[in-house]
């Protein structure tokens, strides 16, 4: 049974990472349920999604202190995931900040220090910084696959599984576009 | 037998399909929409539609099934209620051809304005309630639905909750029956309620749902799955999922006929094993039955009555068990991220306006309810759809013309349609002077840009006549009737000062369009 988190922010992606996990990991032979969150969180909150693949996946939800992977967005989301991470579990977190709502109207300040206190209390944790690749690949909105190309590296499946499945599920004039960001992806998390 | 990847929603709408429903029938909201959403998209044989409000939905499905439709409606919890009037009395009725309801709750409110547990109208309307656990069993018991609605003679609900509405799973396709269309026979002693009619129809359905009583101790939907005999769980919905991940050695009574409740089951259930639990969402509906049938049973005094369930908390209730890793606190400080209006919002303008006029605001359901928080911090009362403009008139009444010179009703415009439309006309014929701000940004846009009367488009995407909210306003009596671009933010300020002065009712029509519209 593998554990995996995805979160960020409404607009990042988020679920459709969780999507092409899910037809990765059923394609493959598992049992797969994911749960995720509409509604309020479209505008502009955060954004979680749970996925689970195993011989046989019980609870949409992953059970706090019980993840293998949390793969985030943007920095600030991991802070409200921590407790979900197994003790041996990865965090894989992207450095954009996006400001809270409180932040943009100064009722709060963004946290300088994150970094590198994840760095010292996360045992396992893998700080990428996206951006690059997304200039590269021209497109701001390929951030999950990105993501998805790091996360790839730590997980059983082959490049031709996941190539199928973002064929599969973004839109056709995408797919070269995206399948890029996916290999920079991974060498992104070669590189750290 | 192929196999897809589906939210709860999307096996829902292709278990109707498959079940050769013919009409279905909503309006948006989250976590419901996406059902109707699916039909549109992949199930086009399907006649289906928004309607201007729930009990509009629930009343044409109402007239499909007697007229030998297979139908269907679909709404959110709280929608229940605005459809409560045509639940309890076509519950008299009984169908023709299968009434289905989906209900979805939102147990910790994820995004709605309550948690209420609508197990309780299967019991008060007395119609029988089917609970799936996952996608794959909403897609199966959406289908059993309309079977048990034909073979009993009442509408059927589905109750479902906000993690079977928005997870997903492995669905199984499954091949479309053909259920041709009943014939439509003229029946007035069952369907027209006159009292006369409607006593017998009482004891008729009394009769029903004592047959379904028995139907639901033999009905599968209930299962004892047996394993050790010290500790046994009776559980529902996706509850059953959490009791499965971290009590695997129990056994379990999984409910999935929730009304009526199978007693023979429960008391075989309860006889065997050394110590009954109940985990249940909400409100302690079977754990109120259980012990209504003598038995001792641990329930809501372990696990939560309020917000949603999740494994861990029923780990902790169950097992004493604190999942946790070692990772010391963070010792600074985490804003949260509410979610806000969008960067350009036309309803900002509005409220930008507003809370520099420091106006009381009577608002309602919708995006624009974020305007309560920072950084307009402009609402002040708001309980369910349409309420903006009938509270606004209390408010008045309250307090005369010293309120209403200083307070506004705020609704949407899909909204404003669904419950704003009979409260204004209660403003006009009673005197009142209020103002109503229509903020019409030209869709649905809170439950994810739904297709209503104002935009001129229906669910299927064709060209529908557009409702004129101008020419709407002036025919139920407002003579003050004013339609702006809240953008132009000096004029609007001026018409909002001018229209909240005037001692006659008015209505402002606040028209952009919805900022992540193209």
């Amino acid at each position: 049974m593998k554990n995996v988190i995805f979160a960020g922010v409404g607009g990042q992606g988020v679920i459709l990472a969780s999507k092409i996990l899910m037809e990765v990991a059923m394609n493959a032979g598992y049992d797969v349920k994911e749960s995720e969150v509409h509604g309020m969180a479209q505008r502009g909150g955060s954004v979680d999604c749970h996925v689970r693949f195993g011989e046989k996946v019980y609870s949409p939800l992953i059970e706090r202190g019980t993840a293998d992977y949390i793969v985030c967005f943007e920095l600030l989301e991991i802070m409200r995931k921590l407790d979900f991470l197994r003790p041996e579990g990865k965090a894989i977190i992207n450095t954009l900040q996006i400001d809270p709502a409180p932040v943009q109207a100064g009722l709060a300040s963004y946290p300088g220090d994150l970094d590198q206190w994840l760095r010292s209390n996360v045992k396992d944790v893998l700080i990428v910084n996206a951006d690059p690749v997304l200039s590269e690949v021209k497109s701001k909105r390929a951030l999950n696959i990105v993501m998805l190309g790091v996360l790839s590296q730590f997980l059983e499946f082959s490049d031709d599984q996941w190539t199928a499945a973002i064929k599969g599920m973004v839109k056709e004039k995408f797919v070269d576009m995206n399948l890029l960001a996916f290999e920079k992806g991974r060498a992104l998390a070669s590189g750290q | 037998m192929q196999k897809k990847v589906m939210l709860g929603n999307e096996a829902i709408a292709r278990g109707a399909y498959e079940a050769d429903c013919r009409v279905a029938v909503a309006y948006p909201g989250t976590p419901s929409t996406e059902i109707l959403e699916t039909i549109a998209r992949d199930y086009r044989n399907i006649k289906a539609q928004w309607s201007p409000n729930e009990k509009v939905a629930l009343e044409v499905v109402a007239g499909s099934s007697v007229a030998g439709a297979r139908s269907m409606a679909a709404m959110k919890h709280v929608g229940l209620n605005v459809a409560a009037d045509p639940l309890f009395t076509f519950s008299y009725t009984g169908v023709n051809g299968a009434m289905v309801i989906i209900n979805a709750d939102d147990p910790g409110a994820w995004s709605s304005q309550n948690e209420q547990d609508n197990r309780h109208y299967a019991r008060a309307a007395k119609v029988p309630m089917i609970e799936p656990s996952s996608p794959a069993e909403a897609k199966e018991f959406t289908k059993i639905a309309f079977d048990i609605s034909e073979q009993f003679d009442r509408p059927v609900i589905v109750r479902i909750t906000t993690r079977i509405a928005h997870s997903q799973e492995i669905v199984e396709l499954g091949d479309k029956k053909d259920v041709p269309l009943k014939d439509f026979e003229r029946n007035p002693q069952k369907y027209v309620m006159i009292p006369a009619h409607a006593r017998p129809r009482h004891r008729f359905i009394e009769e029903q749902m004592e047959k379904l009583r028995d139907y639901s101790n033999k009905s599968h939907l209930n299962r004892i799955e047996w394993g050790g005999k010290k500790r046994g769980i009776i559980t529902n919905g996706v509850a059953y999922h959490y009791v499965k991940e971290v009590c695997p050695d129990d056994s379990i009574l999984k409910i999935g006929f929730t009304w009526p409740l199978p007693d023979e089951r429960i008391k075989e259930f309860a006889e065997a094993v050394e110590e009954l639990y109940v985990v249940e969402e909400c409100d302690p509906f079977i754990e109120e039955h259980v012990k209504a049938l003598g038995f001792k049973v641990t329930g809501k005094d372990i696990i939560p009555l309020l917000g949603e369930l999740t494994p861990e908390i029923v780990d902790m209730a169950l097992n004493g068990k604190k999942p946790l890793n070692d990772i010391p606190a963070y010792t600074g400080s985490v804003p949260g991220r509410p979610p806000a209006l969008c960067k350009g919002c036309p309803h900002g303008f509005v409220f930008d306006i507003l809370a520099k006029l420091d106006v009381v605001v009577n608002g309602d359901i919708g995006c624009y309810t974020l305007a309560v928080l920072p950084p307009y911090s402009a609402m002040h009362s708001q309980g369910c759809m349409g309420a903006s403009v009938s509270m606004h008139h209390g408010f008045e009444l309250a307090r005369g013309d010293e309120m209403a010179r200083n307070s506004v009703a705020v609704i949407g415009d899909s909204t404003f349609i669904h419950s704003g439309i009979t409260p204004l006309i209660d403003i006009v014929y009673n005197k009142g002077t209020g103002t109503v701000i229509i903020l019409d940004n030209r869709v649905t846009a809170m439950t994810g840009h739904q297709e209503n009367p104002a935009t001129g488009k229906t669910l299927m995407g064709e060209e529908t006549h557009q409702l004129d909210f101008v020419a709407l306003a002036k025919a139920v009596g407002v003579r003050r009737v004013v339609k702006i671009d809240p953008k132009n933010v000096e004029e609007f300020e001026r018409v909002v000062r001018e229209e909240v002065a005037a001692p006659e009712p008015s209505v402002i029509i606040s028209t952009r369009k919805c900022i992540l519209m193209k």
